[in-house]
Protein backbone atom coordinates (compact mmCIF):
# COMPACT_ATOMS: atom_id res chain seq x y z
CA UNK A 1 0.00 0.00 0.00
CA UNK A 2 1.36 3.39 -1.03
CA UNK A 3 1.54 6.64 1.76
CA UNK A 4 -1.20 8.02 -0.26
CA UNK A 5 -3.67 5.01 -0.48
CA UNK A 6 -3.16 5.21 3.49
CA UNK A 7 -3.92 8.64 3.93
CA UNK A 8 -6.47 8.61 1.87
CA UNK A 9 -7.93 5.48 4.06
CA UNK A 10 -7.71 7.07 7.25
CA UNK A 11 -8.73 10.87 6.04
CA UNK A 12 -11.94 8.94 5.41
CA UNK A 13 -12.25 6.69 7.93
CA UNK A 14 -11.61 9.27 10.16
CA UNK A 15 -14.81 11.04 8.47
CA UNK A 16 -17.79 8.56 8.50
CA UNK A 17 -16.38 7.25 11.74
CA UNK A 18 -19.43 7.25 14.29
CA UNK A 19 -20.04 9.31 17.03
CA UNK A 20 -18.96 6.95 20.56
CA UNK A 21 -21.73 5.85 22.50
CA UNK A 22 -20.59 7.25 25.39
CA UNK A 23 -20.35 10.99 23.47
CA UNK A 24 -23.57 11.01 22.63
CA UNK A 25 -24.90 10.58 26.05
CA UNK A 26 -22.60 13.20 27.13
CA UNK A 27 -23.82 15.18 24.71
CA UNK A 28 -27.39 14.37 25.05
CA UNK A 29 -27.70 14.77 29.03
CA UNK A 30 -25.98 18.47 28.65
CA UNK A 31 -28.42 19.55 26.20
CA UNK A 32 -30.98 18.06 28.15
CA UNK A 33 -29.68 20.71 31.29
CA UNK A 34 -29.66 23.08 29.00
CA UNK A 35 -33.18 23.06 27.94
CA UNK A 36 -34.43 22.52 31.11
CA UNK A 37 -32.71 25.68 32.61
CA UNK A 38 -33.81 27.95 30.15
CA UNK A 39 -37.31 25.95 30.86
CA UNK A 40 -37.27 26.83 34.54
CA UNK A 41 -36.44 30.59 33.10
CA UNK A 42 -39.59 30.79 31.31
CA UNK A 43 -41.72 29.46 33.60
CA UNK A 44 -42.38 32.41 35.93
CA UNK A 45 -42.52 34.44 33.02
CA UNK A 46 -45.34 32.32 31.67
CA UNK A 47 -47.10 32.36 35.00
CA UNK A 48 -46.94 36.28 35.78
CA UNK A 49 -48.74 36.60 32.28
CA UNK A 50 -50.92 33.86 32.62
CA UNK A 51 -51.90 35.35 36.21
CA UNK A 52 -52.42 39.15 35.06
CA UNK A 53 -54.04 38.50 31.61
CA UNK A 54 -56.65 35.63 33.39
CA UNK A 55 -57.18 37.75 35.87
CA UNK A 56 -57.46 41.14 34.73
CA UNK A 57 -59.14 40.29 32.10
CA UNK A 58 -62.08 39.46 33.83
CA UNK A 59 -62.74 42.73 35.42
CA UNK A 60 -61.61 45.29 33.00
CA UNK A 61 -63.96 46.99 31.11
CA UNK A 62 -64.53 50.47 29.84
CA UNK A 63 -65.46 52.16 33.18
CA UNK A 64 -61.71 51.05 34.09
CA UNK A 65 -60.10 53.75 31.59
CA UNK A 66 -62.61 56.47 32.15
CA UNK A 67 -63.30 56.89 35.89
CA UNK A 68 -61.07 56.89 38.42
CA UNK A 69 -60.65 55.39 41.58
CA UNK A 70 -62.86 58.03 43.89
CA UNK A 71 -65.83 56.56 41.97
CA UNK A 72 -65.16 52.99 43.05
CA UNK A 73 -67.68 51.67 45.92
CA UNK A 74 -66.23 49.40 48.59
CA UNK A 75 -68.80 46.97 47.60
CA UNK A 76 -69.55 46.54 44.40
CA UNK A 77 -66.06 47.88 42.80
CA UNK A 78 -66.51 49.70 39.61
CA UNK A 79 -65.12 53.28 38.67
CA UNK A 80 -61.67 52.41 37.13
CA UNK A 81 -57.89 54.11 37.45
CA UNK A 82 -57.99 57.21 34.87
CA UNK A 83 -56.19 58.94 37.44
CA UNK A 84 -53.43 56.32 37.51
CA UNK A 85 -52.97 55.91 34.29
CA UNK A 86 -52.71 59.82 33.40
CA UNK A 87 -50.47 60.39 36.96
CA UNK A 88 -48.30 57.56 35.71
CA UNK A 89 -47.81 59.14 32.41
CA UNK A 90 -47.45 62.90 33.46
CA UNK A 91 -45.00 62.03 35.58
CA UNK A 92 -42.87 59.55 33.97
CA UNK A 93 -42.96 62.82 30.98
CA UNK A 94 -41.44 65.07 33.58
CA UNK A 95 -39.07 61.74 34.29
CA UNK A 96 -37.97 61.37 30.87
CA UNK A 97 -37.07 64.75 30.51
CA UNK A 98 -35.02 64.97 33.17
CA UNK A 99 -33.24 61.50 32.31
CA UNK A 100 -32.87 62.75 29.37
CA UNK A 101 -31.79 66.54 29.50
CA UNK A 102 -28.96 65.28 33.00
CA UNK A 103 -28.38 61.40 31.51
CA UNK A 104 -27.55 62.63 27.63
CA UNK A 105 -25.59 65.90 28.43
CA UNK A 106 -23.52 63.38 31.71
CA UNK A 107 -22.87 60.53 28.74
CA UNK A 108 -21.78 62.82 26.79
CA UNK A 109 -19.09 64.39 29.45
CA UNK A 110 -18.22 60.32 29.82
CA UNK A 111 -17.39 59.58 26.34
CA UNK A 112 -16.13 62.94 24.71
CA UNK A 113 -14.49 64.21 27.43
CA UNK A 114 -12.26 61.45 28.47
CA UNK A 115 -9.43 63.18 29.21
CA UNK A 116 -11.09 65.44 31.81
CA UNK A 117 -10.13 64.38 35.57
CA UNK A 118 -13.56 64.27 36.94
CA UNK A 119 -14.87 61.65 33.97
CA UNK A 120 -13.87 58.81 36.74
CA UNK A 121 -15.62 60.94 39.82
CA UNK A 122 -18.82 61.06 37.65
CA UNK A 123 -18.78 57.86 36.00
CA UNK A 124 -18.65 55.80 39.48
CA UNK A 125 -21.31 58.90 40.93
CA UNK A 126 -23.47 57.47 38.25
CA UNK A 127 -22.92 53.63 39.00
CA UNK A 128 -23.59 54.44 42.61
CA UNK A 129 -26.69 56.04 41.49
CA UNK A 130 -27.73 52.84 39.54
CA UNK A 131 -27.24 50.99 42.86
CA UNK A 132 -29.48 53.26 45.35
CA UNK A 133 -32.72 51.74 46.73
CA UNK A 134 -35.31 53.15 45.05
CA UNK A 135 -36.73 54.00 48.28
CA UNK A 136 -34.08 56.17 48.89
CA UNK A 137 -34.12 58.22 46.24
CA UNK A 138 -38.20 58.92 47.19
CA UNK A 139 -36.96 59.76 50.74
CA UNK A 140 -34.45 62.77 49.53
CA UNK A 141 -36.91 64.34 47.28
CA UNK A 142 -39.18 64.00 50.42
CA UNK A 143 -36.81 66.09 52.13
CA UNK A 144 -35.87 68.40 48.83
CA UNK A 145 -39.05 69.12 47.31
CA UNK A 146 -42.06 68.02 49.94
CA UNK A 147 -40.31 69.19 53.39
CA UNK A 148 -40.15 72.43 52.30
CA UNK A 149 -43.62 72.72 50.56
CA UNK A 150 -41.39 73.34 47.23
CA UNK A 151 -44.04 72.14 45.90
CA UNK A 152 -45.33 69.53 48.66
CA UNK A 153 -46.91 66.58 47.86
CA UNK A 154 -47.32 66.49 43.90
CA UNK A 155 -46.72 65.00 40.44
CA UNK A 156 -43.50 66.88 39.59
CA UNK A 157 -42.07 65.46 43.28
CA UNK A 158 -42.59 62.31 41.81
CA UNK A 159 -41.52 62.84 38.54
CA UNK A 160 -38.24 64.21 40.21
CA UNK A 161 -37.91 61.08 42.07
CA UNK A 162 -38.62 59.11 38.93
CA UNK A 163 -36.29 61.08 36.68
CA UNK A 164 -33.42 60.31 39.12
CA UNK A 165 -33.75 56.47 39.06
CA UNK A 166 -33.56 57.18 35.13
CA UNK A 167 -30.52 58.87 34.90
CA UNK A 168 -27.55 56.74 35.31
CA UNK A 169 -29.89 54.15 32.85
CA UNK A 170 -29.71 56.62 30.23
CA UNK A 171 -25.97 57.75 31.29
CA UNK A 172 -24.53 54.43 30.33
CA UNK A 173 -26.79 53.79 27.26
CA UNK A 174 -25.61 57.03 25.69
CA UNK A 175 -21.98 56.87 27.03
CA UNK A 176 -22.13 53.17 25.37
CA UNK A 177 -23.37 53.90 22.38
CA UNK A 178 -21.30 57.01 21.79
CA UNK A 179 -17.98 55.28 22.11
CA UNK A 180 -19.38 52.93 19.28
CA UNK A 181 -19.20 56.00 16.77
CA UNK A 182 -15.59 55.93 15.25
CA UNK A 183 -13.11 58.15 15.82
CA UNK A 184 -12.86 58.76 12.15
CA UNK A 185 -16.35 60.20 11.97
CA UNK A 186 -15.22 62.94 14.85
CA UNK A 187 -12.20 63.59 12.68
CA UNK A 188 -14.29 64.40 9.44
CA UNK A 189 -16.24 66.79 11.12
CA UNK A 190 -13.51 68.46 13.11
CA UNK A 191 -11.30 68.19 9.64
CA UNK A 192 -14.56 70.49 7.95
CA UNK A 193 -13.55 73.67 10.75
CA UNK A 194 -16.35 72.87 13.01
CA UNK A 195 -16.14 73.50 16.83
CA UNK A 196 -16.26 70.71 18.96
CA UNK A 197 -19.44 70.75 20.36
CA UNK A 198 -21.28 70.78 16.94
CA UNK A 199 -19.22 67.55 15.91
CA UNK A 200 -20.85 66.51 18.78
CA UNK A 201 -24.17 67.47 18.77
CA UNK A 202 -25.09 66.92 15.22
CA UNK A 203 -22.61 64.48 13.65
CA UNK A 204 -21.67 62.25 16.44
CA UNK A 205 -24.89 62.19 18.39
CA UNK A 206 -27.53 61.67 15.47
CA UNK A 207 -25.16 58.86 14.63
CA UNK A 208 -25.74 57.38 17.95
CA UNK A 209 -29.13 58.62 18.29
CA UNK A 210 -31.45 54.69 18.64
CA UNK A 211 -29.07 53.57 20.98
CA UNK A 212 -30.19 56.43 22.90
CA UNK A 213 -33.67 56.08 22.30
CA UNK A 214 -33.60 52.51 23.08
CA UNK A 215 -32.01 53.30 26.40
CA UNK A 216 -34.63 55.92 27.41
CA UNK A 217 -37.24 53.22 26.65
CA UNK A 218 -35.98 51.16 28.84
CA UNK A 219 -35.80 53.56 31.56
CA UNK A 220 -39.40 54.37 31.01
CA UNK A 221 -40.20 50.60 31.41
CA UNK A 222 -38.08 50.30 34.40
CA UNK A 223 -39.77 53.51 36.37
CA UNK A 224 -43.07 52.62 34.89
CA UNK A 225 -43.00 49.98 37.76
CA UNK A 226 -41.32 51.45 40.47
CA UNK A 227 -44.12 52.23 43.13
CA UNK A 228 -41.91 52.82 46.29
CA UNK A 229 -40.23 56.35 45.41
CA UNK A 230 -43.67 57.77 44.34
CA UNK A 231 -44.68 56.52 48.22
CA UNK A 232 -44.17 59.88 49.87
CA UNK A 233 -43.71 62.26 47.07
CA UNK A 234 -46.41 62.13 44.80
CA UNK A 235 -48.55 60.70 47.50
CA UNK A 236 -51.58 59.36 45.07
CA UNK A 237 -55.31 61.21 44.63
CA UNK A 238 -58.29 58.99 44.35
CA UNK A 239 -59.50 62.28 41.91
CA UNK A 240 -57.89 62.49 38.02
CA UNK A 241 -55.40 65.10 38.81
CA UNK A 242 -53.42 66.85 35.06
CA UNK A 243 -51.62 69.40 37.64
CA UNK A 244 -48.27 68.46 38.26
CA UNK A 245 -48.36 70.65 41.35
CA UNK A 246 -51.00 68.91 42.80
CA UNK A 247 -51.02 64.89 44.75
CA UNK A 248 -50.96 62.28 41.83
CA UNK A 249 -51.43 58.85 41.61
CA UNK A 250 -49.66 56.19 39.94
CA UNK A 251 -50.55 52.72 38.39
CA UNK A 252 -47.97 50.80 40.36
CA UNK A 253 -49.49 52.29 44.10
CA UNK A 254 -53.20 51.72 42.90
CA UNK A 255 -52.81 48.18 42.19
CA UNK A 256 -51.09 48.21 45.49
CA UNK A 257 -53.94 49.65 47.42
CA UNK A 258 -56.31 48.07 45.50
CA UNK A 259 -54.72 44.89 46.12
CA UNK A 260 -53.98 45.07 50.10
CA UNK A 261 -56.87 47.65 51.07
CA UNK A 262 -59.57 45.87 49.28
CA UNK A 263 -62.84 45.11 51.22
CA UNK A 264 -64.30 43.55 48.54
CA UNK A 265 -63.55 40.65 46.40
CA UNK A 266 -64.69 43.14 43.38
CA UNK A 267 -61.93 45.93 44.72
CA UNK A 268 -59.24 42.74 44.57
CA UNK A 269 -60.56 41.70 40.92
CA UNK A 270 -59.51 45.55 39.79
CA UNK A 271 -56.05 45.43 41.53
CA UNK A 272 -55.47 42.20 38.59
CA UNK A 273 -56.73 44.71 35.94
CA UNK A 274 -54.42 48.01 36.60
CA UNK A 275 -51.36 45.12 36.90
CA UNK A 276 -52.44 44.20 33.13
CA UNK A 277 -52.87 48.20 32.68
CA UNK A 278 -49.02 48.33 34.04
CA UNK A 279 -47.56 45.24 32.08
CA UNK A 280 -49.44 46.20 28.99
CA UNK A 281 -47.44 49.73 29.15
CA UNK A 282 -44.05 47.92 30.29
CA UNK A 283 -44.63 45.24 27.29
CA UNK A 284 -45.29 48.54 24.56
CA UNK A 285 -42.17 49.93 25.79
CA UNK A 286 -40.03 47.28 25.29
CA UNK A 287 -40.95 46.17 22.33
CA UNK A 288 -40.28 49.80 20.99
CA UNK A 289 -36.81 49.55 22.13
CA UNK A 290 -36.71 46.22 20.60
CA UNK A 291 -38.27 48.24 16.89
CA UNK A 292 -35.24 51.51 17.74
CA UNK A 293 -32.46 48.96 18.21
CA UNK A 294 -33.05 46.99 15.32
CA UNK A 295 -30.21 47.05 12.31
CA UNK A 296 -31.70 49.71 9.91
CA UNK A 297 -29.46 49.10 7.36
CA UNK A 298 -30.46 45.81 5.81
CA UNK A 299 -33.35 42.86 7.85
CA UNK A 300 -31.66 40.91 9.52
CA UNK A 301 -31.08 37.05 7.86
CA UNK A 302 -33.77 34.24 9.33
CA UNK A 303 -31.20 32.32 11.20
CA UNK A 304 -30.59 28.68 9.78
CA UNK A 305 -32.50 26.08 11.84
CA UNK A 306 -29.90 23.68 12.24
CA UNK A 307 -31.60 20.56 12.52
CA UNK A 308 -29.22 18.22 14.66
CA UNK B 1 16.40 79.25 5.41
CA UNK B 2 19.89 78.01 5.60
CA UNK B 3 18.61 74.54 6.07
CA UNK B 4 16.66 74.76 3.32
CA UNK B 5 19.38 75.42 0.63
CA UNK B 6 20.53 71.93 1.64
CA UNK B 7 17.84 70.19 0.39
CA UNK B 8 17.76 70.18 -3.34
CA UNK B 9 16.19 73.29 -4.21
CA UNK B 10 13.20 72.44 -7.87
CA UNK B 11 14.68 74.55 -10.66
CA UNK B 12 13.81 77.41 -11.67
CA UNK B 13 11.89 76.67 -14.67
CA UNK B 14 9.21 74.36 -13.46
CA UNK B 15 7.52 75.69 -10.40
CA UNK B 16 9.51 78.88 -9.91
CA UNK B 17 6.43 80.88 -10.94
CA UNK B 18 3.98 79.83 -8.37
CA UNK B 19 4.19 81.97 -4.79
CA UNK B 20 5.36 79.92 -1.68
CA UNK B 21 1.23 78.78 -0.07
CA UNK B 22 2.60 76.54 2.58
CA UNK B 23 5.77 76.94 4.45
CA UNK B 24 7.28 74.98 7.67
CA UNK B 25 9.89 76.44 9.76
CA UNK B 26 11.65 74.25 11.86
CA UNK B 27 8.72 71.83 12.63
CA UNK B 28 9.29 69.16 15.24
CA UNK B 29 6.24 67.19 16.65
CA UNK B 30 6.85 65.35 19.74
CA UNK B 31 4.13 62.72 21.39
CA UNK B 32 5.10 63.09 24.77
CA UNK B 33 9.14 62.75 25.18
CA UNK B 34 9.19 61.12 21.68
CA UNK B 35 9.88 63.44 18.82
CA UNK B 36 7.92 61.87 15.82
CA UNK B 37 9.12 64.74 13.40
CA UNK B 38 12.29 66.24 13.76
CA UNK B 39 13.50 70.18 12.68
CA UNK B 40 11.33 69.91 9.33
CA UNK B 41 11.71 72.68 6.91
CA UNK B 42 9.77 72.44 3.83
CA UNK B 43 7.83 75.02 1.55
CA UNK B 44 4.93 73.96 -0.60
CA UNK B 45 4.11 76.67 -3.93
CA UNK B 46 0.50 77.46 -5.34
CA UNK B 47 -1.50 75.07 -7.09
CA UNK B 48 0.91 72.25 -6.68
CA UNK B 49 0.47 68.44 -5.65
CA UNK B 50 3.48 67.96 -3.10
CA UNK B 51 3.95 64.15 -1.94
CA UNK B 52 5.21 63.46 1.67
CA UNK B 53 6.66 59.61 0.93
CA UNK B 54 8.67 57.42 3.25
CA UNK B 55 8.75 54.15 5.27
CA UNK B 56 6.19 53.53 7.86
CA UNK B 57 6.62 55.32 10.79
CA UNK B 58 8.35 57.61 9.44
CA UNK B 59 6.42 60.83 10.74
CA UNK B 60 4.78 61.57 7.32
CA UNK B 61 1.20 61.42 8.37
CA UNK B 62 2.26 62.82 12.01
CA UNK B 63 3.80 65.91 9.70
CA UNK B 64 0.51 66.09 7.47
CA UNK B 65 -2.06 65.91 10.55
CA UNK B 66 0.30 69.29 12.28
CA UNK B 67 -0.38 71.46 9.42
CA UNK B 68 -4.41 71.59 10.30
CA UNK B 69 -4.20 71.61 14.05
CA UNK B 70 -5.78 67.73 14.15
CA UNK B 71 -2.48 67.03 16.65
CA UNK B 72 -4.23 69.40 19.15
CA UNK B 73 -7.05 66.70 19.57
CA UNK B 74 -3.90 64.03 20.21
CA UNK B 75 -3.46 64.12 24.06
CA UNK B 76 0.16 64.60 24.72
CA UNK B 77 1.42 65.83 21.33
CA UNK B 78 3.06 69.01 20.77
CA UNK B 79 4.29 70.87 18.02
CA UNK B 80 7.23 73.48 17.89
CA UNK B 81 8.18 75.64 15.30
CA UNK B 82 6.28 77.40 12.89
CA UNK B 83 4.05 76.35 9.53
CA UNK B 84 2.91 79.16 7.99
CA UNK B 85 0.16 79.19 5.70
CA UNK B 86 0.66 83.00 3.41
CA UNK B 87 3.01 83.96 5.67
CA UNK B 88 0.86 83.92 8.94
CA UNK B 89 1.96 81.34 12.02
CA UNK B 90 -1.01 78.77 12.24
CA UNK B 91 0.26 77.87 15.77
CA UNK B 92 0.67 81.52 16.71
CA UNK B 93 -0.89 83.06 19.35
CA UNK B 94 -4.77 83.92 19.19
CA UNK B 95 -5.31 81.38 16.21
CA UNK B 96 -8.35 79.04 16.62
CA UNK B 97 -7.67 75.86 15.40
CA UNK B 98 -11.02 75.73 14.27
CA UNK B 99 -10.28 78.55 11.44
CA UNK B 100 -6.96 76.65 11.16
CA UNK B 101 -9.08 73.24 10.09
CA UNK B 102 -11.84 75.92 7.68
CA UNK B 103 -8.85 77.26 5.20
CA UNK B 104 -6.99 73.87 5.12
CA UNK B 105 -9.34 70.66 4.54
CA UNK B 106 -8.53 67.05 5.14
CA UNK B 107 -9.27 63.59 3.15
CA UNK B 108 -8.45 60.97 5.37
CA UNK B 109 -7.24 57.51 4.29
CA UNK B 110 -10.33 55.53 4.93
CA UNK B 111 -13.42 57.18 3.38
CA UNK B 112 -15.67 58.24 6.28
CA UNK B 113 -18.91 60.07 5.31
CA UNK B 114 -21.09 61.08 8.06
CA UNK B 115 -23.36 57.68 8.69
CA UNK B 116 -26.63 59.38 9.35
CA UNK B 117 -26.87 62.14 6.64
CA UNK B 118 -27.55 61.67 2.96
CA UNK B 119 -25.14 62.34 -0.29
CA UNK B 120 -26.33 66.16 -0.46
CA UNK B 121 -25.75 66.76 3.63
CA UNK B 122 -22.50 65.16 3.80
CA UNK B 123 -21.31 67.59 0.86
CA UNK B 124 -23.12 70.49 2.59
CA UNK B 125 -22.44 69.72 6.33
CA UNK B 126 -19.24 72.04 6.64
CA UNK B 127 -21.67 75.18 5.53
CA UNK B 128 -24.83 74.17 7.29
CA UNK B 129 -23.43 73.37 10.45
CA UNK B 130 -21.49 76.30 10.60
CA UNK B 131 -25.17 78.54 9.64
CA UNK B 132 -25.48 78.32 6.13
CA UNK B 133 -29.53 78.26 5.50
CA UNK B 134 -29.86 79.68 2.25
CA UNK B 135 -31.34 76.52 -0.17
CA UNK B 136 -30.15 78.14 -3.33
CA UNK B 137 -25.92 78.54 -2.00
CA UNK B 138 -26.25 75.25 -0.43
CA UNK B 139 -27.68 73.71 -3.97
CA UNK B 140 -24.65 75.54 -5.70
CA UNK B 141 -22.08 74.92 -3.93
CA UNK B 142 -23.34 71.00 -3.09
CA UNK B 143 -23.26 70.52 -7.24
CA UNK B 144 -20.36 72.23 -7.75
CA UNK B 145 -18.21 70.58 -5.19
CA UNK B 146 -19.35 66.95 -6.66
CA UNK B 147 -18.57 67.99 -10.06
CA UNK B 148 -14.92 68.88 -8.07
CA UNK B 149 -15.07 65.56 -6.66
CA UNK B 150 -16.14 64.28 -9.95
CA UNK B 151 -19.14 62.31 -8.86
CA UNK B 152 -22.03 65.05 -9.82
CA UNK B 153 -22.50 62.82 -12.85
CA UNK B 154 -22.69 59.09 -10.34
CA UNK B 155 -25.47 60.48 -7.99
CA UNK B 156 -27.35 63.68 -9.42
CA UNK B 157 -30.11 61.75 -9.12
CA UNK B 158 -30.10 60.43 -5.68
CA UNK B 159 -28.39 63.03 -3.57
CA UNK B 160 -31.46 61.83 -0.95
CA UNK B 161 -29.82 58.66 -0.76
CA UNK B 162 -27.37 57.59 2.69
CA UNK B 163 -23.81 58.93 1.63
CA UNK B 164 -23.38 55.18 2.88
CA UNK B 165 -24.64 53.55 0.41
CA UNK B 166 -22.01 54.49 -1.95
CA UNK B 167 -19.33 52.38 -2.77
CA UNK B 168 -15.94 52.52 -1.44
CA UNK B 169 -14.28 55.06 -4.13
CA UNK B 170 -17.74 56.86 -4.65
CA UNK B 171 -17.59 57.51 -1.07
CA UNK B 172 -14.07 58.78 -0.84
CA UNK B 173 -14.63 61.23 -3.86
CA UNK B 174 -17.73 62.08 -1.19
CA UNK B 175 -15.43 63.07 1.09
CA UNK B 176 -13.42 65.22 -1.19
CA UNK B 177 -16.11 66.57 -2.36
CA UNK B 178 -17.44 67.70 1.24
CA UNK B 179 -13.57 68.53 1.92
CA UNK B 180 -14.00 71.13 -1.18
CA UNK B 181 -17.58 72.56 0.13
CA UNK B 182 -16.09 74.55 2.67
CA UNK B 183 -13.69 76.40 0.11
CA UNK B 184 -10.52 75.44 1.73
CA UNK B 185 -6.86 76.69 -0.05
CA UNK B 186 -4.94 73.69 1.36
CA UNK B 187 -6.42 70.04 0.52
CA UNK B 188 -4.36 67.36 3.17
CA UNK B 189 -4.67 63.92 1.84
CA UNK B 190 -3.05 60.94 3.73
CA UNK B 191 -2.98 58.06 1.74
CA UNK B 192 -6.63 58.92 0.50
CA UNK B 193 -6.38 55.45 -1.93
CA UNK B 194 -4.88 53.06 -0.19
CA UNK B 195 -8.06 51.26 0.88
CA UNK B 196 -9.48 51.22 -2.93
CA UNK B 197 -9.10 48.95 -6.20
CA UNK B 198 -6.95 50.47 -9.17
CA UNK B 199 -10.05 51.85 -10.93
CA UNK B 200 -10.77 54.22 -8.16
CA UNK B 201 -7.44 54.73 -7.32
CA UNK B 202 -6.92 56.28 -11.22
CA UNK B 203 -10.00 58.27 -10.74
CA UNK B 204 -8.57 60.26 -7.88
CA UNK B 205 -5.45 60.72 -9.23
CA UNK B 206 -6.90 62.25 -12.28
CA UNK B 207 -8.89 64.06 -9.76
CA UNK B 208 -6.11 65.59 -8.59
CA UNK B 209 -4.60 66.97 -11.71
CA UNK B 210 -7.88 69.05 -11.82
CA UNK B 211 -8.21 70.06 -8.20
CA UNK B 212 -4.80 71.43 -8.27
CA UNK B 213 -5.81 74.35 -10.33
CA UNK B 214 -7.90 75.59 -6.85
CA UNK B 215 -6.12 74.24 -3.98
CA UNK B 216 -2.53 73.04 -3.14
CA UNK B 217 -2.67 69.92 -2.15
CA UNK B 218 -0.11 67.74 -0.05
CA UNK B 219 -0.40 63.68 -0.28
CA UNK B 220 1.05 61.35 1.76
CA UNK B 221 1.12 58.36 0.05
CA UNK B 222 2.97 54.53 0.41
CA UNK B 223 2.78 54.26 -3.31
CA UNK B 224 5.89 55.10 -5.37
CA UNK B 225 4.20 55.33 -8.58
CA UNK B 226 1.61 57.44 -7.30
CA UNK B 227 3.97 60.07 -6.21
CA UNK B 228 5.43 59.75 -9.37
CA UNK B 229 2.16 60.34 -11.20
CA UNK B 230 0.84 62.96 -9.08
CA UNK B 231 3.10 65.00 -7.53
CA UNK B 232 5.34 68.32 -8.40
CA UNK B 233 7.31 67.75 -5.85
CA UNK B 234 8.28 65.02 -2.99
CA UNK B 235 9.53 65.06 0.50
CA UNK B 236 11.15 61.69 1.99
CA UNK B 237 10.92 61.71 5.16
CA UNK B 238 13.10 58.66 6.97
CA UNK B 239 12.44 57.80 11.16
CA UNK B 240 11.28 61.49 11.23
CA UNK B 241 13.68 63.50 9.74
CA UNK B 242 13.20 64.89 6.06
CA UNK B 243 15.86 63.75 4.02
CA UNK B 244 15.31 64.57 0.59
CA UNK B 245 12.87 67.42 -0.62
CA UNK B 246 12.78 67.96 -4.62
CA UNK B 247 10.56 68.15 -7.91
CA UNK B 248 9.35 64.72 -8.18
CA UNK B 249 11.19 63.93 -12.19
CA UNK B 250 14.05 64.92 -10.87
CA UNK B 251 13.79 63.32 -7.72
CA UNK B 252 13.20 59.89 -9.17
CA UNK B 253 15.35 60.10 -11.51
CA UNK B 254 18.45 61.29 -9.72
CA UNK B 255 18.22 61.56 -6.06
CA UNK B 256 20.75 63.52 -4.06
CA UNK B 257 20.86 60.93 -1.21
CA UNK B 258 21.73 57.19 -0.40
CA UNK B 259 18.45 56.65 1.52
CA UNK B 260 16.01 58.29 -0.77
CA UNK B 261 17.84 56.27 -3.87
CA UNK B 262 17.27 52.97 -1.93
CA UNK B 263 13.74 53.55 -0.34
CA UNK B 264 12.36 54.71 -4.24
CA UNK B 265 14.04 51.57 -5.78
CA UNK B 266 11.82 49.18 -3.08
CA UNK B 267 15.29 48.68 -1.12
CA UNK B 268 13.89 48.77 1.70
CA UNK B 269 10.84 50.41 3.30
Amino acid sequence: MTRTDTMTKSISSGLTRTVSPARRAQNSIMFGLVALGTVIVLIPLALILFQVVYNGLRSINLDFFIKSERDMSMITGGGGVLNAIVGTLLMVAVALVIGLVVGIATGIFLSEYREHPLVGVVRVMSDVLTGIPAIVVGLVIYGLMITTKLPGYSGLAGGVALGLIMIPIIVRATEEVLKLVPTSIREAGLALGLPRWKVTMQIVLPAASTGIITGAILGVARVSGEAAPLLFTSFGNPDLATNLLQPMAALPSAVYSLAFKALTPAQNEQAWAGALVLLTIILISNILARFFSRPRSYRAPKANTAKT
Amino acid sequence: MENQMKLTPPPQSVISTAAVRLESQSVSIFYGEKEAVKNVDVSFKSNTVNALIGPSGCGKTTFLRAINRMHDLTPGARVTGKIMLDGNDLYGDGIDPVDVRRRIGMVFQKPNPFPTMSIYDNVAAGLKLAGERNKQKLDEVVERSLRGGALWDEVKDRLKAPGSSLSGGQQQRLCIARALAVDPEILLMDEPTSALDPQSTSRIEDLMETLKQQVTIVIVTHNMQQASRVSDTTSFFYVGDLVEHGVTSEMFTNPKDKRTEDYITGRFG
